[in-house]
């Protein structure tokens, strides 16, 4: 295998890390629809702490992707 | 396939550049008007202009500009007010600007020009200010007491020697983490767009040439259609990360403005 297939293997590695944002905010906005759907009149109120943590734990997946666009392109 | 990568370079306006000048500690430094120089000129001009027009001529019932202007400054009131306390009113014009800022930059990015908050440059420079700001804070207001922000109440002496480095290094990541939450979200979402934009492309150029290259029509019309979901969601993303910088600096300032005890 030639040196240069290696650095496309880690490219793809590196964008594995997606999955646990992925896992991360499927929780977030699951465990949030479970609240809202035992409270409801006070699941408006949290909107803006759903979509908070859910950036919050997307930035780390994008970091991940954005690794791996920097190791094909850079 | 088209590369995503070049959309990003920062190039000078033609007729703008004005060659390089040799400063004392950096060296040779270039200076040009650049695209990425008249992206943040525009986002500037547009912010300053959206508040201006909000609040001149104001009326008790509003029309549906003041109404938008309204919404946003209630957006970040409420931000502010909830998580300060209430000195939050002090620290509302930081907040606000930062958010406009931003906000400004990333749907330009959408609409009309180079994406300024792609570089990290300029989230750098954002994340530098705020923490800055909150640093320069806590010591202004508490002295060495700022400190104590890395020995939170209530922790037994013994774990003590544990907690203060770990407190200490997820305070160095602070900044670091809100630069690159920007920058990787518009970096990330205009690659993504411009790949399948590419696909677009390449698949219509398979699908001339005839024979089985038919089958590139449908590929490239799903393409199409994954750009158009693509774009909707850089919108709600363009917004929500210009909130969540604008939520995250409200809540770094908190812990250096009521530093021990809540609100």
């Amino acid at each position: 295998m030639e040196a240069e297939s290696f650095k496309y293997f880690g490219i793809g590695l590196a964008t594995l890390g997606m999955l646990g944002s992925a896992i991360g905010v499927g929780n977030i906005f699951g465990n949030f629809l479970a609240g809202a759907l035992r409270n409801p009149s006070a699941a408006a109120g949290q909107v803006g702490n759903l979509f908070v943590g859910a950036a919050l734990v997307e930035a780390l997946g994008i970091l991940s992707f954005v690794l791996g666009i920097l190791a094909w392109l850079g | 396939m088209a590369d995503p990568i070049h959309q990003f370079k920062v190039t000078p306006i033609q007729g703008l550049d004005f060659g390089t000048v040799n400063l004392p500690f950096v060296g040779e430094t270039s200076l040009a008007f650049t695209n990425s120089h008249m992206a943040m000129t525009i986002a500037f001009v547009l912010v300053v202009a959206f508040l201006t027009l909000v609040t001149s001529n104001a009326k008790v019932v509003p029309g549906r500009l003041q109404a938008t202007g309204e919404q946003l400054f209630g957006l970040i009131d409420g931000v502010t007010d909830s998580i300060i306390g209430h000195e939050g009113r002090k620290y509302f014009p930081f907040i606000l600007t930062i958010f406009m800022l931003v906000l400004g930059m990333n749907l330009l990015g959408l609409f009309l020009t180079f994406t300024a908050t792609s570089q990290l440059a300029v989230t750098a420079t954002f994340a530098l200010i705020t923490i800055l700001l909150v640093i320069g804070i806590g010591f202004a207001k508490h002295g060495l007491g700022f400190f104590k922000l890395f020995a939170p109440s209530g922790i037994p002496l013994a774990v003590m020697f544990l907690v203060v480095p770990i407190e200490f290094v997820s305070f160095l990541l602070r900044p670091i983490t809100l630069a690159l939450r920007l920058f990787g979200n518009m970096l990330g979402g205009h690659i993504a767009l411009k790949i399948f934009a590419g696909f677009v492309v390449s698949m219509g150029g398979l699908a001339a040439a005839g024979g089985l290259g038919l089958l590139g029509l449908p590929v490239a019309a799903l393409s199409l259609g994954m750009v158009v979901g693509l774009t909707a969601l850089e919108f709600l993303v363009a917004f929500l990360q210009a909130f969540v910088f604008a939520v995250l600096a409200s809540i770094y300032l908190n812990d250096v403005v009521n530093l021990g005890h809540g609100h």
